[in-house]
């Protein structure tokens, strides 16, 4: 069994998981228990990848400025693809499946951000917000009872003290004033229920003047207790991942764990979820020819690319990982080894003799098709692999854009490429640029250049999705321009 | 001796001068006692930040010491001519090069105010500009006792230590251990709740608390006591003493201020063809035209109560308070321009503090030439035959306080730890 419990507090306390019936009595967590449970190694990985992916949206959300409610619709869309988690009222077999999974991806995430200061501020936030969608999601009955059980529970640090009828009654011209909700409504004042907590527990709720202060304490009432909770989540969930970094190098783990973990936190310093592109997906079906390529160029394809297209066809040469990044994105689009090794034979034109193109590009191009060597076949390059491998060196064309060119290049190419010419659109690109989220950059790129196609700003790849793959990007606007539909995609094809 | 003979002691900016009041005045014990919070030296002083201001305006910064002594000796070397202090960091700041950027973060902080009346300068219609005068004084008092209110009452603090800036603001110093442990986000969120006063100068309407609640609801009783307790200071200080709304950009302002506009357009008539008209006839001329307006009273109601905030109260400089690194001018320093001394204020009595009479450099040294020479006789009392001496009597009180509450932890953490 893999013991992923390192971080788990031993010393006691009842487990949320109800070992009897094996259901978590709650859909939402404070995980504050570690799972004790066994799980596979294949599990291990891809569920926390699911996490991850939901967490790297969240992220995408903060940094683009959606407000809360479109972030919650994005995230409640994804995460029932990835992460779904149903009410106890949907009795179905998958429930405690689906718990555990959130369970365990939670602290296989864990391990892997307790790491640095970095990682662990940006898990912490993420982590938090989802809270905040799922909290926010539950209804009143759900989310008493889990109040509930969090009082009672001896583990949670959670120190509210509830204000006494007498107190409550001496304070009520203050109270009913300081939060505008209750003051519109004064009738329900006698309903509320009002915690006494420190001021610095809900500086949110401070900062709003929703909560009446006094000596140092908020009067906190029950319908603002979000804030509350959110704060001692976060606050609890820092404070085990510290424990858990220090915990870590004693850990007694095997080999099989660590390279899972730093890839995992690797995938997420790029804003990205690893595998977020499932190769499977290609429409393999689909064949394209090396002649539609320059035109499929121009419409389709995301900067990355386009600017690898564009040098190949000035230049008539890439590099090696020009080659090969370029190379496994047109396999990803449908191109057969046959129509590539045209292209590239057409691309090089009369640089090169035949005979030179068949010793030194052939190979190559069969190799990244699996068909030389370890027959491997290699999937098309993820964004985050571009952005975090292969580093380009000054004569290199390859990587991302957004990455690895300076501004005072990138702008003019903006321009030059998509015709992108409004300042505030440029601005907003270069902005998040300079955020270092160059997968926000590239996404706003594909809704302006989109917008003629009904694409908004926010919606993304659709649904809100940020660029996370370039065949992804391609893809997506092959789909919008409804070509992808139409058979005649093999117009000149084989 | 010829007191004019003394004159160069006026002048802030001549080393031998500072290092003068450096060595024979500047209450270094008694400013390490109030950092430090203890007689032995803690963290909270060895681990504290220091910036100085050398010749050239060159700024010193991540300076640290290990004793009161050992920062006497660095300020009579380098003679700064102002210098400040900032956050208790987790090493010797002094040592921050040799150090990861990790191991060196902020740990703690004072919670500061800098109140500046600057930012008063499109309201107050005398010395605008770098003077400060009894009159305007009004609004610093305001300011003060609104803030004080707030510190104490909201947030429970008790240390405050007022500090008049030199020139024409005021600095406050929170000391309760409390107050030095927020973190970033929360002064953030203390400061949220005290401001009210925002926007440009562009923008003549700077106070929105009504339109940013429901229809209807009340304002937060915090704000409402403001507004109580500023009533008095703004007929005082902005319709008597200052006359605000006398002039033609005075009262032009006021009008963009009033929620209908129909009312507006009639008083500018009516002022213009009166211009001898003061402030307080105005504002009652404004108050009793609610009556003919179609806008609803209650809308009236709170459009003036946001103009009597707009004019009276605090305008805090936010970014001061909101992080714990900034570093803020000590009490005590000599203001180069001014050469007065920043000397701490009993908020008490602030009204009848005159910052035109605070000790000046000069002055302070003047008297000290014209203590009977004794020969042999202990000079480290010098400073309690001086006009400073209620000042330094003032930071030694709020020392002990600071100091009996360190005490009174220690005794309970003792207590705590032999109880097994």
């Amino acid at each position: 069994m893999n013991s992923i419990s390192g971080a788990a507090n031993r010393k006691g306390g009842a487990l949320e998981v109800d070992n009897y019936n094996g259901l978590y009595k709650h859909r939402l967590n404070f995980y504050q228990q570690a799972p004790l449970l066994e799980v596979s190694l294949e599990e291990f990985e891809s569920w926390a990848i699911d996490r991850l992916k939901i967490l790297a949206e969240i992220e995408a959300s903060q940094v683009r400025n959606r407000p809360f409610n479109d972030t919650k619709a994005v995230i409640k869309s994804q995460s029932a693809k990835l992460l779904s988690l149903s009410t106890n009222y949907t009795r179905t077999a998958t429930l405690e499946a689906e718990r555990k999974k959130d369970h365990v991806s939670h602290y296989v995430l864990r391990l892997a951000f307790c790491r640095s200061e970095e990682l662990r501020r940006r898990f912490v936030k993420a982590e938090t917000t989802l809270f905040r969608i799922r909290f926010d999601d539950a209804t009143t009955a759900e989310k008493n009872a889990f109040l509930h059980s969090m009082k009672s529970s001896q583990s949670s640090k959670v120190d509210w003290e509830e204000v006494d009828d007498v107190e409550k009654e001496s304070l009520r011209p203050f109270l009913i004033s300081s939060n505008p909700g209750i003051a519109i409504k004064p009738a329900e004042f006698e309903k509320e229920l009002y915690y006494k907590v420190k001021w610095t527990q809900v500086p949110e709720l401070v900062e709003r003047r929703r909560v009446f202060l006094k000596q140092g304490y908020a009067y906190v009432p029950m319908r603002e207790q979000t804030s509350l909770i959110l704060n001692s989540f976060s606050s609890q969930l820092q404070q085990a991942l510290e424990f858990t970094a220090k915990a870590l190098p004693r850990l007694d783990e095997d080999s099989r764990l660590l390279p899972v973990l730093s890839h995992l936190s690797l995938s997420f310093l790029a804003g990205l979820s690893s595998e977020a592109f499932d190769p499977a997906s290609f429409n393999s079906d689909r064949k394209i020819s090396a002649e539609s390529i320059d035109m499929l160029a121009k419409k389709h394809f995301p900067m990355c690319m386009r600017s690898l297209h564009d040098r190949l066809q000035n230049t008539h040469h890439l590099k090696h990982f020009g080659r090969l990044q370029y190379t496994l994105f047109l396999k990803g689009i449908g191109l057969s080894v046959d129509e590539a090794i045209v292209f590239w034979r057409k691309s090089y034109g009369a640089n090169i003799s035949d005979d030179k193109f068949n010793k030194e590009y052939r190979y190559n191009i069969r190799h990244s098709f699996g068909l030389e060597g370890g027959r491997k076949s290699y999937p098309p390059r993820s964004c985050q692999k571009i952005i975090t491998q292969d580093q380009p060196g000054p004569q290199d064309n390859h990587g991302c854009p957004f990455r690895h060119f300076s501004l005072d290049h990138l702008v003019p190419s903006l321009r030059a490429t998509y015709g992108i010419t409004d300042t505030n659109d440029l601005n907003e690109i270069t902005g998040a640029v300079k955020a270092q989220h160059f997968h926000v950059a590239c996404t706003r790129v594909f809704e302006i250049t989109h917008a003629n196609k009904g694409v908004r700003k926010g919606d993304g790849l659709g649904g809100g999705e940020s660029v996370n793959h370039p065949n992804r990007y391609f893809e997506r606007s092959l789909e919008l321009s409804g070509e992808a539909q139409a058979e005649p995609m093999t117009v000149d094809g084989a | 001796m010829n007191s004019s003979d003394l004159s160069h002691l006026d002048d802030a900016s001549n080393p031998h001068v500072t290092r003068a009041y450096y060595e024979r005045l500047y209450p270094f014990k008694q400013m390490y006692q109030f950092y430090n919070g203890d007689i032995v030296p803690t963290r909270q002083f060895t681990n504290r930040e220091f910036a100085f201001t050398v010749k050239d305006d060159i700024y010193l910064r991540y300076l640290s010491f290990s004793t009161w002594d050992d920062w006497k000796k660095e300020t009579l070397r380098l003679n700064p001519s102002r210098f400040e202090i900032g956050a208790v960091y987790t090493a010797r700041p002094r040592d921050k090069k040799s150090l990861a950027p990790s191991a060196f973060k902020t740990k703690e902080r004072e919670l500061v105010f800098d109140i500046d009346m600057t930012d008063y300068d499109d309201i107050r219609t005398c010395a605008a500009g770098k003077d400060i005068c009894q009159q305007c004084w009004g609004f610093v008092v305001a300011a003060m006792r609104v803030l004080d209110t707030v510190l104490r009452q909201d947030f429970g603090y008790k240390h405050l230590l007022w500090v008049f800036s030199g020139r024409r603001g005021i600095h406050c110093w929170v000391s309760d251990p409390a107050a030095r442990a927020l973190t970033d986000e929360q002064r953030k969120a203390l400061v949220g709740y005290i401001e009210v006063v925002r926007g440009g100068a562009h923008q003549a309407k700077k106070v929105h608390i009504s339109q940013n609640l429901p229809k209807g609801a009340p304002w937060h009783p915090a704000l409402t006591r403001s507004y109580e307790d500023l009533q008095a200071c703004f007929k005082d200080t902005v319709l008597e003493q200052q006359d605000a709304f006398r002039d033609d950009a005075g009262w032009r302002t006021l009008l963009t201020l009033l929620p209908d506009p129909v009312i507006a357009k009639e008083l500018t008539d009516r002022w213009t063809a009166q211009p001898g008209l003061n402030s307080h006839r105005k504002f009652d001329m404004v108050r009793a035209s609610i009556k003919k307006s179609t806008v609803a009273e209650h809308i009236w109601n709170s459009a003036l109560r946001e103009v009597v905030l707009q004019y009276v109260y605090p305008r805090i400089d936010t970014e001061v308070s909101k992080h714990q690194n900034h570093l803020l001018k000590a009490p005590f320093c000599i203001h180069p321009g001014t050469g007065k001394v920043c000397v701490p204020v009993d908020v008490s009595h602030a009204e009848d503090f005159d910052p035109s009479r605070v000790p000046t450099i000069g002055q302070l040294l003047r008297e000290l030439e014209s203590l009977p020479a004794v020969a042999g006789a202990d000079t480290a009392l010098d400073w309690s035959k001086t006009s400073l001496a209620p000042y330094i009597t003032m930071l030694e009180k709020e020392s002990e306080q600071i100091m009996a509450e360190t005490r009174r932890v220690k005794r309970e953490a003792n207590s705590r730890s032999l109880d097994f």
